[in-house]
């Protein structure tokens, strides 16, 4: 995400990070850049006029001709500013002194409102809060239909007197929810409105309708974050005609360059509050201003990956994990015990999209196959319990009865293999360097899932040569092993889907 | 005059077909299906005196080299018809004949324009989504041509841009392929979620059910809570037979596959097939809709694949754009949602850069809310 504004960047930063000192030739070229990045990542154009006009002033200061690398002062300029446009500090949601808290959404059409409020009605669920979704989109076909679904499937009790299309009060169903949820000490209450533009005077009365029935102590923006300049005119439209109090950004998993975040909280200075990243119903997370202006500079989100991490991974197996490293033993089973841990945290395409640099390789994240990890799996369970502890027993046969037993390649499982020894090498460095603080275990998955999906394309070559035997012929032979050695390397990025994956 | 002629060709293609004991809809052959193709393009009176649509027609088929072919074997064959279509009766056509350009709001409105200073114009165009790229080289277009017309006045400068806009925007072949020799023909609408595919299904269908076409919808948007009852809801409107999936989470390449078998055995026109929406850069659902289109050619082949784009959408509607045409071979992209205020400049781009035609245009959540893009059309409306 933000991935191409951080390419741009990047790319301008590199031609500065080289000198020493900057002329003011230097920063125009840079900000002509900045301003061109920008507006291709969708940014407002008035947005970016204030944003490069604060950036030259400063840089033209003495903060940055006193600065030792002038460059990285420039870097860290721009963050700032990004930061600050962002909303500074994240801004958690808003509860009321008597139960229940209303929330109100509010945006366009298709700006992804219900499948948002099935998402934060599970959020808040781990919150321990008990919601109830109200359907009071009765414009959209099948909007309640929609609502009720996602309710049943997070758990959480739907409020929908209306059958919707067109039938029913929107304002006199939200008044009976809030009464019904105080009745009933819900302790949330999560009003869906229907999509509505700026400019269609009678839908916005009718929000203003909402709001005023149901006095919410949130109304939450909620856009698409692959919006373009309009952002600014629609989201000036919402804090006019309804007044709102927060946004949500949805679908930053698309590879917009999301923009409209900066155009919004610039617009609006109001806070976004939550971010929407996937199709699951926990794709879902507060936003962090920082983070995404580190994100937006491709500095990585390290910080939102250790969170991930701590969520999911288990302290007791990370330690025993830890332990059996110092020790020197790694085999197939942590190896395939890792994957699952790693697993548990979530889609592996978004967790590496997090890592730093994580924007050089955002092609190959893109086309990385998430079913690698289950190939993988495979092969591993077709093993017998000696040959995962001990993989250097695998002779041809063993192979060959792995390979059949999986439902995979010789070529396959040769590869898995060769790429483990190498992994299980790197283990026993990093064991030695010691252990990275406060996250046991997870460095050295990161280096283990680096390992274990190299096969990507490399394996469909394999396929299209003679099937699962080596070659007859020594100097061939050798060639597809220096081949196959290429593919599996870990700094090699354009071998193979995964293999640059590798710390 | 599109919407006249369509029907035209559709009820010649159906007429022969119905006349003709040799073709069956129902079969699965390749076979070249010889007069429904000479109804269209042998040079006989009854098509000869439409001079205009017949100039149309000939395009059509002449994109697809391979009809050509099949077209000039049936004539050697078979130089004579046997089917000779009736006279058409006139019709009431009312959605070809629809303008939209009062739909748009002026890239003008609220701006101050200061004719002596055009590069002011580039920032109204970079409000529009443009594009940076795309703005510097449409401003740099209309500085040239002010220059050699001595263009000074806010009006003079304004039709230039409106001539250059419209040049730039032209782009042959926006009818909708509904000449193809076989039927169904079938639809494929794809795009990013939220962008308004299910709605635009619900006007397509409608409006051509209004001509006669019996359409079939395919409710292949398995992943969406009740996306398939919404969809159904406007199949009702349209009056439209529904094929939706027998159980949640089926596959949605064989509900396409199932509705397309419907069609054929209903000896339907069209089938309208409604794919989940998903963001380009997933390629799992990506190659989803690969195989959808593949399952669906198994039976006959797609007709038209529409990627529906939100006038909303920035700059990523390029690469949404992209990545769709790649796995889907997308032929054409229907606008949506330019009621507001956002122009969907980014289709400026994406005919530029890929070649593919803006098809259709829709402005409101009413079932008549769509019309034809008009490239002079659109660049009046922005202009305004």
């Amino acid at each position: 995400m933000f991935g191409n504004l951080s390419d741009r960047l990047a790319q301008t930063f590199k031609n500065l990070r080289t000198k020493g000192k900057l002329t003011p030739a230097d920063i125009d070229t840079t900000l002509r850049e900045i301003r061109r990045a920008l507006l291709e990542a969708d940014v407002a154009l008035e947005v970016v006029k204030t944003f490069v006009a604060a950036v030259r002033e400063r840089a033209l200061g003495d903060e940055v001709n006193q600065a030792l690398n002038p460059a990285q002062q420039i870097v860290q300029i721009v963050n700032e500013e990004l930061i600050a446009i962002l909303g500074g500090e994240q801004r958690r949601l808003q509860f009321a002194k008597n139960p229940p808290t209303v929330i109100m959404l509010a945006g366009l059409q298709g700006s992804g409102k219900t499948t948002l409020a099935g998402k934060l009605a599970n959020w808040l669920k781990t919150q321990n809060q008990t919601p109830l979704l109200v359907a009071a989109d009765l414009q959209r076909p099948n909007a309640v239909n929609q609502l009720q679904v996602l309710g049943e499937r997070v758990g959480v009790p739907v409020f929908a007197p209306e059958p919707g299309n067109g039938i029913g009060d929107p304002i006199k169903v939200a008044k009976d929810a809030v009464a019904y949820a105080a009745k009933q000490q819900f302790t949330m209450v999560i009003v869906d409105t229907a999509g509505r533009l700026g400019i269609d005077e009678e839908m916005m009365e009718q929000a203003r309708g909402i709001r005023d029935a149901v006095t919410p102590d949130e109304v939450l923006f909620v856009i698409d974050s692959m919006i373009g300049q309009d952002a600014v005119n629609v989201a000036k439209a919402f804090e006019d005609g309804v007044g709102i109090t927060g946004v949500v950004l949805t679908k930053l998993d698309g590879d917009a360059r999301g923009g409209a975040a900066l155009s919004v909280a610039s617009v609006t200075g109001k806070p976004i509050i939550f971010s929407s990243t996937g199709e699951g119903i926990d794709a879902f997370e507060p936003f962090y201003p920082d983070r995404m202006a580190s994100r937006i500079l491709d500095m990585g989100d390290v910080l939102s990956l250790i969170e991930q991490a701590q969520r999911a991974f288990d302290a007791e197996e990370a330690k025993a994990m830890a332990e059996q490293l110092a020790k020197g033993q790694f085999t197939l089973e942590d190896f395939m015990e890792q994957m699952q841990q790693l697993r548990k945290m979530g889609s592996m395409k978004a967790m590496l999209a997090l890592m730093p640099g994580a924007a050089q390789m955002r092609e190959q994240l893109d086309n990385f196959d998430e079913r690698e990890i289950d190939r993988t799996e495979a092969i591993i369970r077709s093993m017998t319990p000696s040959e995962r502890r001990d993989p250097k027993i695998l002779n041809g046969s063993r192979r060959l009865r792995i390979a059949k037993g999986s439902g995979m390649t010789v070529t396959d499982v040769n590869s898995l293999v060769n790429r483990f020894e190498q992994a299980a090498k790197m283990m026993k460095q990093v064991s030695k360097g010691g252990m990275p603080q406060g996250m046991p275990g997870m460095p050295a998955g990161m280096g283990g899932m680096g390992m274990g999906f190299g096969g990507g394309k490399g394996k469909g070559k394999g396929k299209d040569k003679k099937k699962g035997s080596k070659s007859g012929n020594p100097a061939k032979r050798a060639a597809d092993e220096a081949a196959r050695l290429n593919r599996t390397k870990p700094t090699d990025g354009s071998s193979g889907n995964g293999s640059a994956f590798g710390l | 005059m599109a919407f006249e002629w369509f029907k035209k060709v559709k009820d010649k293609v159906v007429e022969a077909i119905s006349e003709t004991p040799v073709v069956d809809t129902s079969l699965h052959t390749d076979a070249p299906v010889a007069p429904a193709s000479e109804t269209i393009a042998a040079p006989e009176p009854p098509v000869a005196t439409e001079p205009e649509p017949l100039v149309e027609i000939e395009t059509a088929v002449e994109t697809e080299e391979e009809l050509l072919e099949e077209i000039e074997e049936a004539i050697e064959a078979e130089p004579e018809p046997e089917v000779v279509p009736e006279p058409e009766p006139e019709r009431q056509l009312e959605v070809g004949q629809r303008s939209f350009a009062s739909r748009i709001r002026s890239l003008f409105s609220g701006i101050q324009f200061d004719p002596a200073n055009l590069d002011d114009l580039e920032d109204i165009l970079l409000l529009a989504d443009f594009g940076v790229d795309a703005s510097e080289a449409i401003v740099a277009e209309v500085k040239r041509l002010a220059s050699v017309v001595n263009a000074k006045t806010e009006r003079e400068l304004k039709n230039i841009l409106i001539s250059v806009l419209t040049n730039s925007l032209e782009l042959p072949g926006r009818e909708l392929n509904l000449a193809g020799e076989k039927l169904p023909y079938v639809f494929l609408m794809v795009g990013v979620n939220g962008v308004g595919k299910t709605t635009t299904i619900g006007k397509l269908a409608s409006w051509l059910a209004e001509g006669d076409w019996e359409v079939v919808i395919g409710a292949a948007d398995t992943f969406r809570a009740a996306a398939v009852e919404q969809v159904a809801t406007w199949a009702k409107r349209a009056g439209a037979k529904l094929v939706g999936p027998e159980r949640e989470g089926q596959d949605p390449a064989s509900v396409a596959f199932t509705a397309v078998e419907t069609a054929v055995a209903d000896k339907a026109d069209i089938v309208i097939v409604d794919t989940a929406g998903r963001l380009q850069n997933k390629f799992d659902l990506m190659q989803e809709l690969s195989k959808i289109r593949r399952v669906v050619e198994k039976t006959v082949p797609v007709s038209e694949v529409l990627l529906v784009i939100d006038a909303t959408t920035g700059q990523n509607g390029l690469l949404q754009a992209k990545a769709f045409a790649e796995v889907a071979q997308v032929t054409g992209v229907v606008l949506t949602k330019v009621d507001g205020t956002a122009k969907g400049g980014i289709v400026y781009s994406i005919q530029k850069e890929l070649g593919i035609p803006v098809k259709l245009i829709g402005f409101g959540e009413g079932i008549n809310d769509f019309a034809f893009f008009e490239a002079d059309e659109f660049a009046r409306g922005l202009v305004g």
